[in-house]
């Protein structure tokens, strides 16, 4: 008969500082506590004051490996706010920095954070150069991680903190030579990037519990418009997302999280797999056939299959749109400013990212709200660990449960960087309540 | 960049690997980030030439003991951490602060700068989690024996760091 305390200090491999606590009595899980244990930095209070033109470029830092997410989602909520429309150019160069994020970013989570667990190793670096398929495979996970940040570099400037993308267009655009050698890295990662579908198709792992997915789903499988689709066949505009979630306070985390209609749900790339499988590019389609197949899903260990078939999307469109574009420099959009409420939604590669923001006649920033994909999955992670730990008692060692938990939560890829500050500070512990409702018009 | 003509003449470790440690604080860790993909271009030679004994980012198996160098990213927001940056100091050779956070404390103590209305709202929040009452920058706690600003740092400004870094190291094996 178990009962103990199962505390981790501090998860590794994963972005950010979180913890967890479960308490187990006769075989009975009693809690489970996820937390998120980042310090705050106060940014819904930070921008108060600040001028628009200030903000994406302060909001970007909220978090390191998501910047560039956050950076655009900032940019689309400026813009709504000030009506101003994005030149077709200046979509096509966004959707070419968030292919160029996913890539990277899923790469770093597949690669450095997960294959180790499926590999029996500490660390990707332990992996073995004379063993032929761990050779591959650090070669891999370099090179696919390099051709998202070539990349992101060459249209956004940076891969973190990017530096060109700007409300109203572009700082910077993309020359030939750049493309051209782009191109080339993108079609260089995509075998590897069909290696990786490979092993997280059949990797050993799985957990299966039903619960409520939620994407922005665009007319072409991507991150950056659309609206906003639920497993249960919900659509929800862009605008009115902030109305649909209800904000719940766990006074054990440094951060907020959210419920849709009283219930948990998933963000990220499961949830867009299985909502919008069906509008991926068409050499993705063709060449994964029946892998997609296993889509829909409530297996959380797909999540990272769906990654890696987002990188090979990403690979394919991002190479379709450099062969078949011109970029030429074109101004900036400029309007004059405003009273305005904005909203800005785009997918990150964690998930449904939510910016609102409100100015002033002067375009000074009034106040502003955020929400991030790891805060929306915080509940659904609590109740996967529940289940988890009850179907792992009575007969599984402590030590091996701590070990299915932490590659449970890798799998959701969370970022508690994002997840800790943004912290609207008047929530008080106890009933939820919903988020600031946009006006209706 | 060439590493390996740096490397000291004795080992820093049985092994022969220079120790390491990658600690992040109160930040975006976008530093961790850039790191990652310096590593793209050079984790062949890192991996013959460093030991990373403590990178949470990395591995799981983290080992706080004797470090060569420890890069430091983020600013200190809580008396818990300035403990944890002490004993990393105080067993470490090198301290390396990496990024904006951790060199000025900026944007990481962005509420250094709120106004009393602010400073009034966040005020709860500080005492639940015993956040300290002015985020610090690391060389307010301990001494910093380098430091790579930006944000994020710049690689070749971190390259360049390393790389002076583990010539001093060199140079004291060597002494």
């Amino acid at each position: 008969m178990h009962t103990f305390d199962l505390t981790l200090d501090r998860l590794t491999k994963v972005e950010g500082s979180a913890s967890l606590e479960v308490r187990v009595t006769r075989n009975r899980v009693e809690h489970v506590h996820f937390k998120i244990t980042e310090y705050k930095r106060f940014f819904t209070q930070a921008i108060r004051g600040k001028p628009i033109v200030a903000l994406p470029q302060l909001l970007a830092r909220i978090c390191g490996t998501c910047s560039n997410a956050h950076l655009l989602a900032s940019i689309e909520a400026c813009e709504r706010a000030l009506n101003i429309t994005p030149s077709p150019q200046t979509i096509l160069l966004r959707i070419l920095t968030m292919y160029g994020l996913a890539i990277r970013d899923h790469a770093l989570h597949l690669y450095l954070f997960s294959l180790p667990d499926i590999y029996g190793k500490d660390a990707f670096l332990d992996f073995d150069e004379n063993n032929p398929e761990e050779h591959q495979l650090l070669h891999d996970g370099f090179a696919v991680k390099a051709a998202g940040n070539f990349l992101a570099t060459l249209v956004a400037g940076r891969s973190v903190h990017a530096v060109h993308p700007t409300i109203g267009g572009f700082l910077h655009f993309p020359e030939e030579k750049g493309i051209a050698e782009a191109i080339k890295k993108l079609e260089e990662a995509r075998p590897a990037a069909l290696r990786l579908i490979e092993i997280f198709k059949s990797a050993p792992f799985h957990f299966d519990r039903h619960t409520n997915f939620m994407a922005l789903i665009p007319e072409r499988y991507g991150f950056l418009t659309g609206s906003i689709a639920t497993s249960s066949g919900e659509r929800i505009p862009e605008e009115r997302f902030g109305e649909h979630l209800e904000r719940t306070v766990l006074p054990y985390s440094q951060a907020s999280a959210y419920q849709h209609e009283g219930q948990s749900y998933m963000v990220g790339a499961l949830a867009r797999m299985n909502l919008a499988k069906d509008r991926l590019h068409p050499r993705t389609r063709e060449t994964l056939g029946a892998a997609l197949s296993l889509f829909p899903s409530t297996d959380i260990f797909y999540n990272n299959l769906a990654q890696a078939i987002e990188i090979l999307h990403s690979i394919d469109d991002a190479t379709d749109i450099l062969k078949t574009n011109t970029f030429r420099p074109e101004p900036i959009i400029q309007k004059p400013t405003r009273r305005a409420i904005g909203v800005g939604v785009i997918e990150a590669p964690r998930g449904t990212l939510y910016h609102r923001v409100s100015i002033g006649d002067d375009g000074v920033v009034r106040e502003g709200e955020i929400v991030v994909p790891t805060g929306q999955n915080q509940i659904n992670i609590e109740e996967d660990i529940f289940r988890l730990v009850g179907d792992l008692i009575p007969e599984t060692p402590k030590e091996k449960i701590a070990f299915e938990i932490e590659k449970l939560i890798r799998a959701y890829d969370p970022c508690m960087s994002c997840a800790a500050h943004f912290l609207k500070i008047d929530w008080q512990e106890g009933p939820r309540r919903p988020l600031t409702p946009l006006p209706r018009k | 960049m060439n590493f390996e003509a740096n490397l000291p003449n004795g080992s820093m470790t049985a092994a022969g690997k220079i120790k390491i440690g990658w600690f992040s604080f109160s930040c975006c860790e976008d530093n961790t980030i850039v790191m990652t993909e310096v590593m793209n271009e050079h984790w062949q030679e890192w991996k013959k030439l460093f030991d990373f004994r403590h990178a949470r980012v990395l591995k799981s198996k983290n080992v706080l003991d004797e470090l060569d160098i420890a890069f430091i990213e983020g600013a200190i927001a809580s008396d818990k951490q300035a403990a944890n940056l002490r004993e990393i100091r105080a067993k470490s050779k090198k301290l390396v602060a990496v990024g904006a956070c951790a060199v000025v404390g900026m944007p990481a103590g962005q509420r250094n700068f709120f106004d009393e209305k602010q400073r009034q709202e966040i005020e709860f929040l500080l005492a639940r989690f015993a956040a300290l009452p002015k985020v610090l920058k690391v060389s307010d706690i301990v001494k910093v024996d380098a430091e790579v600003p930006g944000c994020p740092m710049e690689p070749d400004k971190f390259l360049e760091v390393v790389n002076r870094v583990v010539d001093e190291l060199k140079a004291k094996v060597q002494a």
